[in-house]
């Protein structure tokens, strides 16, 4: 069998599996919207200033962009890093690696399924945003460089999460790591509370240093209008092929003693 | 000549200073079933490890199917199938689907169905992986194992945990594997499964093998006397030429390397005598006190 089709097939039974436990696809699945809802609820009514610029945006709308990102950022970062981690301790990873299935071939299969979840995630917030909130469904070259944004950091989250399971000791302590290594740059990346004008001088360096402002950005231009860089994607493929390379030398297919 | 299906030769592995592997040397040939029988901790599983490619050595030559496991080749895992002490699959996945996504993985896979039959979960078939038992996981382990049609299996502990029915099922599957002509590699602390199942027995303690050969050899005479053991009143005593010991519950012990002459002399004497001999029996060594004799003794010399 080709290791296109070999692919193709780990995906499918990854997605069997992934429904068949509704608790977690439902989770993953509701969380975006859930915070969507709540955030256009509490913080809704004014209008949200996009840092750098002389813009501000309705806050309903700013939340469709934010939960968009971190739609992808949730299935690709937190629902990889975790899941893997639980793979590796069952033994499942060990197991694969005693088959002639190429190692590369099983983790793309569950990249490209989170890919998808993400995808999907992206536009059920885009269409519950559009329906309910009147966000701005990105059209032509936008769309173009939406895709491209998308994929590019569906992508280098996975990598990364990946490169995190190595340092994550076994699947106990997996929710506690990979909430401590994200939980505050959503916070402070512009995804959760609009960081206003002139966020302070640490926040501004701690959201230029790492992917998560970048890759909101970058997702914000397309909804929004906000200015758009390449740069912004650059920077989160560079985090991608960090973590590609990290995990590619520490990632460990047997459970940590 | 036998062909090789594995080679061994000096093997080592340390972990730091601990000498897990002190320079092993073993051999399977095509259609063996080969046990390696120790107590927990003697180097069996870092032994299988190594010679399923999961473990690297610290010196020493290993050949399984023509090939260094350690270089990780594709083709060796085409060929062998593994079942480890604790592996795990997606609890979500049927047993059906498991199978068959495993079986997806090899060039000529048995059929999912057929193999399910074998391993005797074809009730199951359907069922999610969560909700079987243990020991059907263990036989789905066997399963997928099986599923790409591999030339060797090794089976690292393929019992342990199992309640009494449920390993005579086990042996059973082994002793059919056999009969299709697998060659097999066991690791076991069970000395009744090794007499029971294997051609070969391997006996390893300490990171070193202490006995090599069939079962029935090893047990034999030539590694380990013949006891006969007998009551007699207290004012008696046996034939000075027996050499008999008295033994701490108060019985008399006569060992020999071939019991037949001595039982002769021994009821010989107690007819003409009239004295009588209580519990009269005759222990032929098992395969239990070689393997006690051999590691208790591994103990002792520590």
């Amino acid at each position: 069998m080709s290791e296109l089709r070999l692919t193709v097939r780990q995906v499918w039974y990854t997605n069997t599996a992934f429904w068949r436990n509704p608790a977690s696809a439902g989770f993953t699945f509701a969380f975006p919207l859930m915070f969507l809802v709540i955030f256009t609820t509490l913080l809704g009514n004014g209008r949200a200033a996009i840092p750098g610029t002389t813009m501000t945006v309705p806050q309903s709308t700013f939340y469709v962009a934010s939960m968009a990102a971190f739609s992808v950022i949730t299935a690709c970062y937190t629902n990889i890093a975790m899941s893997v981690t639980f793979q590796r301790d069952a033994g499942i990873l060990k197991r694969i690696r005693g088959t002639p299935l190429p190692s590369r071939t099983y983790l793309a299969g569950r990249v490209l399924h989170a890919t998808l979840v993400g995808i999907v995630l992206v536009a059920l917030t885009a269409a519950f945003g559009h329906i309910a909130y009147g966000a701005t469904i990105p059209a032509g070259a936008t769309l173009a460089r939406f895709v491209v944004t998308l994929l590019v950091g569906a992508g280098s989250f996975a990598a990364i999460a990946l490169a995190v399971t190595s340092i994550v000791p076994n699947a106990d302590a997996a929710p506690a790591i990979v909430n401590f290594s994200i939980m505050p740059l959503l916070f402070l990346s512009d995804v959760f509370i609009p960081l206003g004008r002139h966020p302070a001088a640490w926040v501004d360096l701690l959201g230029k240093v790492f992917p998560v402002r970048h890759f909101v950005q970058a997702m914000q231009a397309a909804f929004l209008g906000t200015p758009f860089a390449w740069s912004d994607v650059a920077v989160v493929a560079a985090w991608g092929l960090g973590g590609l390379v990290l995990a590619s030398r520490l990632f460990s297919w047997e459970p940590r003693r | 000549m036998d062909e090789r299906v594995i080679e061994v030769r000096g093997l080592r592995r340390s972990y730091g200073d601990l000498e897990a592997l002190k320079g092993i040397d073993l051999h399977v040939d095509r259609g063996e079933v080969f046990a390696m029988l120790g107590p927990n901790g003697a180097g069996k599983t870092t032994t299988a490890e190594i010679l399923e490619g999961y473990r690297s050595r610290t010196a020493g030559d290993v050949r399984v199917l023509g090939f260094d496991p350690a270089a990780g080749e594709r083709e060796l895992r085409r060929r062998v199938g593994i079942v480890l002490q604790s592996t795990g699959v997606d609890p979500f996945l049927t047993v059906l689907e498991t199978v068959q996504m495993y079986a997806g993985y090899y060039d000529r896979p048995r059929d999912a169905d057929e193999v399910i039959d074998l391993v005797g979960l074809a009730e199951k078939r359907n069922a999610r992986v969560r909700r079987l038992s243990g020991g059907q996981q263990r036989r789905l382990d066997v399963a997928i194992a099986l599923a790409g049609d591999p030339e060797m299996l090794f089976l690292d502990e393929p019992t342990t945990g199992f309640d009494p029915s449920a390993r005579r099922n086990a042996w059973q599957i082994v002793k059919d594997l056999a009969a299709l002509g697998k060659t097999v590699f066991l690791t076991t602390h069970f000395m009744d499964e090794a007499q029971y199942l294997a051609d070969r027995v391997a006996v390893i303690a300490r990171g070193e093998i202490v006995a090599e050969g069939p079962p029935g050899t090893l047990a034999g005479r030539e590694q380990m006397q013949a006891r006969i053991h007998f009551r007699m009143p207290d004012e008696a005593a046996p034939p000075e030429a027996l050499a008999a010991t008295r033994l701490e519950d108060g019985r008399w012990e006569v060992r020999a390397d071939d019991p037949t002459g001595p039982l002769h002399e021994l009821t010989g004497w107690a007819l003409e005598t009239g004295i009588g001999l209580d519990g009269l029996e005759v222990l032929l060594p098992t395969l239990e006190d070689v393997y006690l004799d051999l590691t208790g003794a591994q103990v002792g010399a520590e």
